[in-house]
């Protein structure tokens, strides 16, 4: 069960990415993602495609980390390609199904949303790979600051992420001792139809909540006792900075962007 | 005597009108003193401890740490900085995914400039003995491992007081002895004041003072000699002398010149020193 939890874990390293600045890394993040809805056409995917062996390639982590992210996603990727490749009805027919036809264009919009998919994880994945949760929530933190002048709790938003990304794995083992302790008593969760198995899992959740409610009074009493009071007056042990690694990136990321809108627009009309 | 804590007079109830959790608490704590509370459950252990560095305010009575009121807030932080604290579930009290942010937790609160900060943390670090765990994730550490790091947290800020309340409760003996020794460490080398908050008898021998509470009142207060002696009352108190304390205690009642000793191997050197 513990190893299931692939998507959003640390991998360590010394890479350029790793050094790199984490607002950087979640600037780019989001150019990429604008890049790969930019690609309209096949072959315009080939410029995030690359970006992304690059950046695979840099950041040196194993390429079996990154593709256990995709793990969890692939029924949803299964579902939205399917579901797309019926929804959008084109002329050139392919194949006849009577009730249903699939079209080429269908057929491309379908692999063209499921490439957007996986390429979406992949890029949120090596994120996450290459930054420690720390500087994650850190550097979230600070993109989001300009926005406290309206409101926002970028602060305590990242507190929040950090706090989640501290209990995860004592959850996670809580969640297993219970199991066992339950199984142990005969509980049940492995067979019976999907409604028999989630019945199952409500004596599991039950003391799985009233221990957090537990759990979340104790932190906050901790917290308090170590004088936390808000962002307000806060110092980091982080410092972040952005060096030339850095604005080289940004450069990468938006030649990226702009390289896959002009091929898309070029072969627009091929298909 | 140079006063570090102190309760005049000090009541506290849960709902306003509820029962009182302590009553009437007059007590004082002597700078660099090491000390030991003992009770029995929901004798208001936790509740004193947690009156001690303002997390609750009294109801009634007044309650002091080097002369700044816990109820006067322009002190709330100060308070808290020079009165650490220790909680008993080592998970709960941990904030970050790796040690070194952790043990970083109270400088950032309190807006330590961060060029000041790697230096304190390596010293806490190693104060608490984890400084060779300094980059691991806190889940992956033994119990007494995690509450060493929230010494270590707590050290970082540099506190004048540390209230431990029942820290090794939910450790192994293995764990329960290296956090005491810290501890005690602490307290001999830096000068801290120890408040130690615990149930097991056989670690309150090792302070030089001993409270003893009892439905929110002080029962008992003295030297461990001294409270230890007076077995039928700490029995009526549900609290049970370990069997060598026991042994030493009777003999010394029986006039041999013998100390207060835990465990058989003290007890029989003690005895053959004297006897030889
Ligand atoms: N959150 C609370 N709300 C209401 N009453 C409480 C609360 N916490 C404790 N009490 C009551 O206050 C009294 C003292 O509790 P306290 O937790 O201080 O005892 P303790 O000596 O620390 O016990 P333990 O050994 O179980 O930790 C008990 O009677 C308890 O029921
Ligand atoms: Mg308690």
């Amino acid at each position: 069960m513990l190893d299931n939890f692939a998507f959003g874990q640390y991998y360590p390293g010394t890479s350029v990415f790793h050094r790199m600045d984490p607002r950087m890394k979640i600037i780019l993040l989001i150019l990429y993602i604008a890049g790969i809805f930019c690609a309209g056409t096949l072959p315009s995917f080939a410029v995030p495609l690359l970006f992304m062996v690059f950046s695979i390639h840099m950041a040196a982590v194993p390429l079996k980390m990154v593709f256990k992210s995709l793990k969890p996603l692939r029924f949803i990727l299964i579902f939205t390609f399917v579901l797309n490749l019926f929804f959008l009805q084109g002329e050139r027919v392919l194949l006849d199904l009577g009730f249903a036809r699939i079209t080429r264009e269908g057929l491309v919009n379908a692999v063209l949303y499921a490439l957007r998919l996986v390429f979406l994880v992949m890029g949120s994945s090596l994120l996450t790979l290459t930054t420690a949760p720390v500087p994650l929530t850190d550097g979230l933190e600070r993109l989001l600051s300009p926005l406290k002048a309206i409101r926002f709790p970028a602060h305590e938003m990242a507190m929040m992420m950090t706090i989640a990304l501290r209990f995860i794995p004592t959850l996670l083992e809580e969640t297993d001792k219970i199991m066992k302790a339950q199984s142990a008593r005969g509980a049940d969760f492995e067979s019976g139809n999907l409604i028999q198995r989630a019945k199952a899992m409500v004596p599991l959740l039950v003391p799985l909540f009233v221990s957090s409610f537990r759990r979340a009074g104790e932190l906050a009493m901790a917290m308090e006792a170590r004088c936390y009071h808000g962002g307000e007056g806060r110092t980091r042990l982080h410092v972040l900075k952005m060096a030339r690694r850095d604005y080289i990136a940004l450069a990468l990321g938006i030649v990226m962007v702009a390289l896959t809108v002009a091929l898309s627009r070029l072969t627009a009309g091929l298909i | 005597m140079d006063e570090i804590i102190r309760l005049e007079n000090v009541s506290y109830a849960y709902e306003e009108d509820g029962p009182r959790a302590v009553e009437g608490l007059n007590l004082s704590f002597e700078r660099g003193s090491f000390t030991a509370v003992l009770g029995h459950n929901g004798s208001g252990k936790s509740t004193m401890a947690k009156l001690m560095n303002g997390l609750f305010l009294p109801t009634e009575g007044r309650v002091t740490v080097d002369g700044m009121d816990t109820a006067d807030e322009k002190y709330t932080w100060e308070i808290r900085k020079k009165a650490g604290m220790i909680f008993q579930n080592p998970d709960n009290q941990l904030v970050a995914t790796v040690v070194t942010d952790d043990v970083a937790f109270g400088l950032e609160n309190l807006g330590v400039p961060p060029a000041e900060m790697p230096e304190r943390i390596n010293w806490a670090l190693k104060q608490a003995g984890m400084a060779e765990h300094a980059f691991k994730a806190p889940h992956l550490l033994s119990g007494g491992q995690k509450q060493r790091v929230a010494i270590a947290g707590v050290l970082a800020m540099r506190p004048e007081i540390i209230i431990c309340d029942e820290a090794t409760a939910m450790l192994d003996p293995q764990g329960r002895r290296e956090v005491l020794s810290v501890m005690e460490k602490l307290n001999r080398e830096q000068g801290i004041t120890v408040i130690w908050i615990t149930h097991f008898m056989e670690e309150a021998v090792r302070f030089s003072r001993l409270i003893v509470m009892d439905r929110g009142s002080v029962a008992m207060d003295g030297t461990p000699a001294e409270v230890f002696s007076d077995e039928e009352k700490l029995e009526r108190m549900h609290l049970r002398l370990p069997v060598m304390a026991r042994l030493s205690m009777k003999l010394r009642k029986e006039n041999a010149d013998i100390p207060l000793c835990l465990t058989a191997e003290d007890l029989a050197r003690e005895a053959e020193k004297r006897w030889n």
